[in-house]
């Protein structure tokens, strides 16, 4: 299982809409700017979003010999992308399962899929600490995987659910890289005031408290949400942005460690 | 690969299983050699006994409504409380319980403003833990021993306890029953459902969104997911829409509706529109603080907007 590649790097959060699938798309993007040859896999099956963020809705999965052929994202086929999305006939379809379905597809995903030699494969996931993330760490422990970044918002209520993920990493030996704090502060566009929507500092507080590196803060930036389904990556289209900045940190950060 | 379907049946199971709850379960062709035949001939048949059981614990809750959103952080947690505060305050007379179902994360002791509160034990079973005199909770954030536990279950131990949480909590009566949901259309979402669907009184579903196309994208799943599942579809809830500085006044829409937010997805989806909730930072922050929104700042145009979804949630009900 996943023989060809290098890397392997989860994005985990205990809670839903942080940005983890935003977080994942623009760190692979980012990488493969890079020059790197880099897999994303998304293991949300109730919720794909990673599709629609690289702007790849409607591609399909094809057979070959070794197994599924990911979709790339241009000729150049330096990025590859798998997931649930792709194998839906209708974008309002729901995939209603209960756990062991969802824990063979995911097995079938990290065994069936014929990735190129990839330096990097980024994972991402569903909120929660259940069957995926329980099946994908069994599944990873074989492989020995880099780790995980966690994403979280700086609001106690969705730190509450992270600092659960911080847990279940501990309990379940996954390494991890460090926490990303997302959606901190937005400047009105009109006079510049700084407003903490979901506070600020919550990631940071919690990367201390747990003993784990703080990769950095991203405010809310409409210019990077309007990205989304583009398939673009912020450092190319917007590099002198504080998000771009953060993100190209992250990526020399993973990169500069293991090479 | 087949179309996703609605499951009874294993992960592992034949092409033509006639599912596990069936009256052939075991014996039709298709489960000759099936690894679960011998558990499927053997094992008792027919409906989970659990749902007679929940009937008969919820037959003096008058209406259940379950609200759900495919996606995560969109507000689910904050617009329970949010409804359940206000129909409480709106009716005194009235009894309403919420029951956080998000077993992995669970937010509504914070929300709420009780957490840390302890689960008691009665002779009639577990007494909810209450907000106010005619509010009252359960959550699974009541039976951790620290913030940073982590509930690390498989679907089966999350099923088990939402079963616990509706046949052995003294909900005692209540005109509404208000479930907060996990994001998702899997175990929890299933269990609840096939739960409440035998119970007597009215039923629904209310979901909520955030403007932006991820976020409408997991939220048609859900509606797909209510339609399947013969839950009624209250209608949908646009929260965190638009963003008004507090220093110029400026609006900001920090989730743009791209694709037409909310509003066009349920002229599309064919659901009902209850309106939207501006984004106001203080919300988020007596969320955190586990203040009452609704009386601290009852001048905020978001509790303004509240209270008309409300309206048309009773509505719907009554």
């Amino acid at each position: 299982m996943l023989e060809k590649v290098k890397h392997i790097i989860l994005v985990l959060s205990g809670k839903g809409g942080v940005g983890k699938s935003t977080v994942s798309t623009q760190l692979a993007l980012t990488l493969s700017e890079s020059k790197f040859k880099v897999g994303l896999l998304d293991i949300d099956l109730c919720g794909p979003s990673v599709p629609y963020l690289l702007g790849l809705e409607g591609h399909d999965v094809h057979q070959c010999e070794e197994g599924w052929v990911p979709v790339y994202t241009n000729a150049d086929k330096n990025l590859a992308v798998m997931s649930i999305g792709f194998l839906l006939k209708n974008r309002t379809d729901a995939v209603i399962w209960r756990g062991p379905k969802k824990t063979a597809m995911i097995k079938q995903f990290l065994e069936d899929v014929a990735w190129e030699d990839l330096d990097y494969l980024i994972i991402d996931t569903p909120p929660g600490t259940s069957d995926e993330h329980i099946t994908v760490m069994e599944c990873l422990k074989a492989v020995n995987a880099d780790g995980a970044i966690i994403v979280t918002t700086p609001q106690e209520m969705a730190l509450e659910d992270v600092r659960k993920e911080v847990t279940f990493c501990k309990k379940t030996g996954i390494n991890i890289i460090g926490i990303v704090e997302n959606m901190s502060g937005f400047v009105c566009p009109n006079c510049t005031e700084c407003t903490n929507i979901f506070s600020s500092g919550g990631g940071v507080a919690l990367a201390e408290l747990a003993k784990v590196p703080h990769l950095g803060t991203l405010p809310i930036d409409p210019r990077v949400g309007a990205l989304a389904g583009s398939g673009k990556a912020c450092v190319k289209e917007l590099p002198d942005c504080t998000t771009s900045k953060i993100l190209q940190s992250i990526a020399d950060n993973i990169s500069a460690e293991k090479s | 690969m087949s179309a996703p379907e609605v499951e009874n049946k294993p992960a592992d199971a034949p092409e033509h299983c006639p599912g596990t709850e069936s009256e052939n379960a075991g014996k039709a062709s298709a489960c000759a050699g099936c690894p679960n035949q011998q558990i499927c001939a053997t094992g008792p048949k027919g409906p989970d006994p659990s749902i007679a059981l929940v009937k008969e614990k919820l037959k003096e809750v008058r209406n259940k409504i379950l609200v759900l959103s495919g996606k995560g952080g969109v507000g689910k947690s904050t617009v329970t409380a949010l409804l359940s505060r206000a129909m409480a305050q709106l009716n005194p007379e009235r009894n309403y319980g919420v029951l956080d179902v998000d077993i992995c994360g669970p937010s509504q002791p914070r929300v709420l403003g009780v957490l840390g509160e302890q689960v008691h034990q009665s002779g009639s079973g577990w007494s909810p833990v209450y907000v106010e005199d005619n509010l009252s909770l359960m959550s699974i954030g009541f039976l951790l021993g620290s913030p940073d536990d982590a509930i690390i279950w498989r679907g089966p131990k999350k099923n088990g306890m939402i079963r616990q949480f509706l046949t052995e909590v003294d909900w005692g009566q209540l005109d509404y029953l208000v479930l907060d949901t996990p994001p998702g259309t899997s175990d929890e979402h299933l269990s609840a459902t096939t739960f409440l669907k035998e119970t007597d009184g009215n039923w629904g579903a209310v979901l909520v969104t955030t403007p932006q196309e991820v976020a409408l994208l997991d939220v048609r799943k859900e509606i797909t997911f209510c339609k399947k599942m013969g839950i009624p579809v209250v209608g949908v809830v646009e929260n965190m829409s638009v963003f008004v500085c507090p220093k110029c006044t400026t609006e900001s829409d920090i989730f743009p509706a791209k694709t037409g937010g909310a509003e066009k997805m349920c002229e599309e989806m064919e659901v009902a529109y209850l309106g939207k909730l501006p984004l106001d930072p203080r919300l988020a922050k007596c969320c955190d603080e586990g203040k009452d929104f609704i009386t601290e700042h009852s001048k905020s145009p978001t509790v303004i907007a509240l209270h008309q979804i409300v309206a048309k949630v009773q509505d719907f009900f009554d």
